[in-house]
Order: C-alpha cells, then sequence, then structure tokens
C-alpha cells in the first residue's frame, strides 16, 4: 500500500469516525452533570466496606477481577518483553566502561531524592486505601525511583541495588499473591476475590480488608515487573554488544 | 460548552491515529499510539466529571463520605487503562528494538518482509 492509499483511506475512516463520535458526543450526559449512576453505586459500596479511597475500592474490591485480567496483561507484557530483548546467539553481554560525565549537581540531586522517591513510593503504596494511590502508582514510583542511582551515580552501582533476579522473583510473587488471596476468598467467602478480612473505622489503614493487602501485592508484581523491563531495556543499551565489534 | 471536553477526547484519538498513517519510524508510531490513547483518559475522566465543587472521590476525617464527588468508576478505568497502555508501550518498543536489529530500518514502510 503506497502513502497516498493509505492517506486516502485514512481520511475517509478518520472522516466518518469524526461524524460519528461527534453525533455520538452530542447524544452523551452533558459535560459536568451531576447525573452519575455508577458514582452513585459504587460510593455506598466502598463506604460498606470502609474504604474511604472509593477508586481504590473500584479496583481491588468492586471490580477485583477486572483488576485481576489486568495484572495478567501486565505480567504477560514484561515476560514478553523480556523474550523479545534477550541477547541473540550473535549478542554478547559486557560492560563497557563508562565514559559519560555526570553534572556535580545532578549527582547531589539524584542522590538526596533517591532515598525520598523511595520513602513516598511506599508511602503511596500502603496507604493506598485511605488516601490517593494504590498498588499501580506507588510501585511506579518505587521501581522509576530506583533509577535515581543510575541518573546521579552509574550502571554498575545500579545493578548492584537491584538485583535484577529478585525482582523477576517478585514480579511473579506479586501476580500468584492477587490469585491465592483471590482463592482464599474464595474458600472463606464463596467468591472469588472476596472480603474475608475483618474491617475497621473508615480512613484506618487497616480498615480496608482485602483492598489494602490486593494494592500491595500489585505494587511488588509492578514494582518487579518495571524494573525487570527498564533493566532489559538498560542492558540492550548498555551491555550487549553485536559481535562485530 | 457542554460537549467540548469529549471532543478534545476525540481529537486526540484522530490526531494519533494521523500520526501513525504517516509514521515514518517506528518510534514515532508507537509515541503516536500513546496519544492516541491520552485521548481516552481524557473521554473517561470528562464523563466523570461534576461541576459545582464535586471533590475527589477520597473520604477522611475533614471530607465524611458523601455523594457529591466525580465518578471513581470511571477514574479506577482510567488507571487501569493508563497501566496497560505503558505495557503495551514497552512491548512496543521491545518490538522496534528486534526490528531494527533483524531488518536494519526503523520506516515502516521499508518493512517488505514482514508484509503478508
Amino acid at each position: 500500500m503506497t502513502r497516498l492509499t493509505r492517506l486516502i483511506l485514512f481520511a475517509l475512516g478518520g472522516t466518518v469516525m469524526a461524524v460519528a463520535f461527534v453525533l455520538a458526543a452530542l447524544d452523551l450526559p452533558h459535560f459536568g452533570t451531576s447525573y452519575h449512576p455508577y458514582r452513585d453505586l459504587a460510593v455506598p459500596a466502598a463506604v460498606q466496606h470502609h474504604t474511604a479511597n472509593v477508586v481504590s475500592a473500584v479496583n481491588f474490591d468492586q471490580r477485583a477481577i477486572d483488576t485481576f485480567g489486568e495484572e495478567s496483561i501486565l505480567i504477560a507484557s514484561v515476560v514478553g518483553a523480556a523474550a523479545l530483548l534477550r541477547p541473540s546467539k550473535e549478542e554478547t553481554e559486557r560492560l563497557v566502561p563508562d565514559l559519560g560525565r555526570t553534572l556535580q549537581s545532578t549527582r547531589l540531586i539524584g542522590y538526596v531524592l533517591l532515598p525520598v522517591t523511595l520513602v513516598i513510593g511506599f508511602d503511596v503504596v500502603l496507604h493506598g486505601g485511605v488516601t490517593p494511590g494504590g498498588g499501580f502508582q506507588g510501585g511506579v514510583v518505587l521501581a522509576t525511583g530506583l533509577h535515581l542511582l543510575y541518573v546521579a551515580g552509574s550502571y554498575p552501582a545500579l545493578d548492584r541495588l537491584r538485583p535484577v533476579t529478585t525482582f523477576e522473583i517478585a514480579d511473579s510473587v506479586g501476580a500468584a499473591g492477587f490469585a491465592v488471596i483471590g482463592l482464599i476468598g474464595l474458600a472463606s467467602t464463596g467468591a472469588f476475590l472476596g472480603d474475608f478480612l475483618p474491617q475497621g473505622a473508615l480512613g484506618q489503614i487497616v480498615s480496608t480488608g482485602t483492598v489494602q493487602v490486593l494494592s500491595g501485592v500489585v505494587g511488588v508484581e509492578v514494582v518487579g515487573g518495571m524494573v525487570v523491563l527498564l533493566s532489559r531495556f538498560f542492558e540492550q543499551e548498555i551491555t550487549v554488544q553485536t559481535g562485530d565489534d | 460548552m457542554a460537549v467540548y471536553a469529549y471532543l478534545v477526547a476525540g481529537y486526540l484519538i484522530l490526531a494519533g491515529s494521523y500520526g501513525i498513517v504517516r509514521s515514518r519510524h517506528l518510534v514515532h508510531a508507537i509515541v503516536c499510539l500513546s496519544v492516541a490513547q491520552a485521548g481516552t483518559y481524557v473521554l473517561l475522566i470528562a464523563v466523570g466529571y461534576q461541576r459545582g465543587g464535586a471533590t475527589a472521590p477520597v473520604f477522611g476525617s475533614t471530607t465524611k463520605p458523601n455523594k457529591h464527588v466525580v465518578d471513581p468508576v470511571v477514574q479506577a478505568m482510567t488507571l487501569t487503562d493508563i497501566v496497560v497502555s505503558a505495557t503495551v508501550t514497552a512491548l512496543l518498543l521491545a518490538l522496534a528494538i528486534q526490528i531494527n536489529k533483524r531488518h536494519g530500518t526503523v520506516d515502516p514502510d521499508d518493512l517488505a518482509a514482514l508484509r503478508g
């Protein structure tokens, strides 16, 4: 297909899509309206389960089975990317000496922010049920925070801080943990991912039952997955050499 | 305007798709896909918005549970959307690296070997 035919095809399809989208948008409930039937059902359901963060309640309680599917997508794509990025037969892995220079100010900021970012990441994961946040968000903060060491220091330093095998195991343990908690829920409440833990008062960190636990295992999985992914991309750039050079 | 936010979402989706169609670089195409997906976030968040000082759907000692909040369901779906988008982007970038190694090009038009 030439570029011109492709553009003409897109112009046709795009026009149809644009017209259909505008017609659909005109028929939607108006922007900012107070008519939110899902909200009216989700908020009481969250409050009934003593979960202060309704978004987490939706993710890890009301729609927990969808989140199970989502985290399966996560682990599947991590495995897929890792398989695609493994060194081939013609390539060898060796570390070339670091020739880059880092500004002193960059080093300072990196080393200062590394512990701060890790603490924030843990906070976001652990308070997922009561304040904005949760396993997905906190996990990404933790995993990317670790890489401040690469920005501030060097690749060997990063390699020592995050043994990739450990994070590979964390990724699988997190994914399996979600299923195990779901099965415990099935055994004790009769529903997969049913909430089997006792609940406290709204707003307490331990009040949210399985929401907090599921958020935690998702956090572990996201940290593992992100670190493994990033390490594979790093290896492609830094340590993998083709046979020629 | 009552539908302005929805139109922004539609514009982002179409602009991203247009970028993919015109792309001459695989990484560019992947970034365009992210732009198109950003349109879905805007659409979801716009659907859940409520005028008149509706707060975030997170309660605490100062904000007692009430129903005057923005829709938490679409926010949770947006979160799902972002996570899936990030992982798909990673997978596609890994594919782009492999394609570059095998075929020595990242221009989609030059990838004749991939044609069925």
